[in-house]
């Protein structure tokens, strides 16, 4: 009887979670221009999609796209790499300079968009960066790399302190020792922290927003805004969102069935 | 070239790159809001900025809105997400770990086309966009950043703690009155965060759900922005900052919350 009940409460909450998702999905599959307006079965929206021709009022929706995978790639990696070898100093450091970059490192977890992305704007102003690609990506990294730091910290506490140490004795250099010895068993929190670094630049609206400039860089969340604004959304977004939904799905899936796994390795060992 | 391999060779150094990052990036912009804040136009120091804001019965009137909304939206997330979040954690509901990747899922959509269908569908069904539907949307786009930070502190809580309320003769009530709630309030403590401060900022978000009738503190901070008000929106945003401020010492600074299990956010 509880257990109904918790199987019907957890079902109502999943629907509120999902009708606007499923309402996206399920008109991916009409020609309507309008948003909820069923005109029958389709699959032009796709075709439309993968011939990539589509413009809206933001300019070429696939451009959109490309500069929003890239962003979020070179983002992501080099977060992943400052992140890795920031992780690694603040665990072999004690005292005030752990403090300080620990402490640091909280601000943009914090901190909402809007402020990350207006003092972003400002500091691009005040030094006098033009703002575009380059801007955009070190705001990326800068709300990324946090993620990675939390994500590897907890793998080195779990490394047994010794093998690094017994691999220069064994005659390793520090980089063989690094590399053959350590990045293996921060793989996992270095994978997790670059999956999240990606997928947080890909949803980003209000730091780009602040930190693009003029030059006319659209990002998909910014496309999707001045769409909206000017009225009537590309009917292709549609399509896109349903297949970034799957994707991300797909990931969220692997990265928590490894996790999982791991996990149940960990339990048998012990 | 010894010295310099020494230094790379000490491993405690390996996060110099990324203090000094974090100064350029994180502080020094924190520094420039607020010393945007106190100056006017010609860059001579000035209180105008701040006393505007209490002169400026529009953006005193969104921040009234915004706290009111943000308010509501944390207790009903709250609300409905705890229980979820118990559910979830609960061995005899719940075995599985990757049961609550699918309420967390939504959250890696992005929020402005979530939004943009969350109204087309309100208008579908011929309900009037307004303040209704902004918290409709709001808990929607937040709710899984409840539940996650709370199933996290349940998931580890030690059951052996309600069982032995439990086996005393404490009521199921009771128990979890005086015993599960009060070990997952870091837990709550976080997803208010989580939920709270986004809420009061969010801009575009609320235009969308409310067909431009109500404005949220993140859109007022964004107008003046874009409008070149850049002195009186580094005061709005220093606004925003004193407010974190606050709410961080008030609930803790919720570090020990941080998801460094390696987890999903």
């Amino acid at each position: 009887m509880k257990k109904l009940f918790a199987r019907i409460y957890l079902g109502l909450i999943l629907l509120l979670l999902y009708a606007p998702l499923i309402f996206i999905a399920v008109s991916s599959f009409t020609e309507s221009k309008v948003l909820g307006n069923w005109t029958g079965f389709s699959t032009k929206l796709y075709s439309n999609l993968f011939s990539g021709t589509m413009q809206g009022a933001a300019g070429s929706l696939m451009n959109a796209v490309y500069n929003t995978l890239f962003i979020a790639l070179i983002a992501a990696l080099a977060a992943t790499l400052l992140g890795t070898l920031a992780a690694i100093g603040i665990f072999y450091s004690h005292g005030r300079s752990k403090n300080v970059t620990m402490f640091l490192n909280n601000i943009p977890m914090v901190n909402p968009d809007v402020i990350t992305g207006v003092s972003l704007f400002l500091l691009f102003v005040f030094l006098g960066i033009s703002q575009g690609y380059v801007s955009v990506i070190l705001a990326h990294i800068t709300f990324c790399t946090p993620y990675v730091v939390l994500n590897v910290l907890p793998k080195l506490h779990q490394m047994s302190s010794n093998t690094y140490e017994a691999a220069l004795d064994l005659g390793a250099t520090p980089g063989q020792a690094l590399w053959k010895v350590m990045i293996p068993q921060l793989l996992p929190g270095m994978i997790t922290g670059f999956i999240l670094s990606f997928t947080m630049s890909l949803d980003d609206f209000a730091v780009t927003f602040f930190t693009r400039g003029t030059v006319g860089l659209e990002t998909l969340s910014t496309y999707i805004y001045t769409d909206a604004r000017k009225g009537g959304l590309t009917p292709e977004l549609r399509p896109l969102m349903t297949i970034i939904f799957i994707v991300v799905f797909a990931l969220l899936v692997f990265i928590n069935i490894r996790q999982e796994r791991a996990a149940k390795k960990k339990a048998l060992s012990k | 070239m010894a010295k310099l391999s020494n230094i790379i060779g000490k491993r405690s150094n390996w996060s110099i790159p990324y203090t000094v990052f974090l100064i350029l990036f994180v502080a020094l912009p924190l520094i420039l809001i607020m010393a945007y804040a106190f100056i006017d136009e010609s860059g001579r120091f000035t209180l105008a900025n701040i006393t505007r804001f209490f002169g400026d019965s529009d953006a005193l009137s969104t921040f009234a809105v915004s706290i009111e909304i943000a308010i509501e939206n944390t207790l009903i997330c709250l609300l409905l997400g705890y229980p979820v979040a118990w559910i979830l954690a609960n061995n005899k509901f719940n075995r599985s770990g990757v049961t609550i990747i699918i309420f967390i899922l939504p959250m890696w959509i992005n929020a402005l086309m979530r939004t943009l269908a969350t109204a087309d569908l309100f208008n579908m069904l011929g309900i009037t966009l307004g303040k209704g539907t902004l918290l409709f949307g709001m808990v929607y786009d937040y709710l899984p950043f409840m539940i996650y930070p709370i199933y996290n502190v349940l998931r580890r809580m030690d059951p052996s703690y309600a069982e032995a309320a439990q086996d005393l003769g404490a009521k199921p009530a009771n128990v979890f009155m005086n015993v599960t709630l009060p070990l997952s309030m870091p837990g709550i403590t976080s997803g208010i965060m989580m939920v709270f401060m986004p809420t009061v900022s969010t801009f575009a978000i609320s235009e969308f759900l409310t067909n431009n009738k109500i404005k949220l503190f993140g859109t007022i901070i964004q107008e003046n922005i874009n409008s070149s008000m850049w002195n009186y929106g580094a005061a709005l945003s220093f606004i925003m900052l004193i407010i974190i401020g606050i709410s961080t010492l008030l609930t803790g600074s919720g570090e020990e919350e941080a998801p460094a299990g390696g987890g999903l956010i």
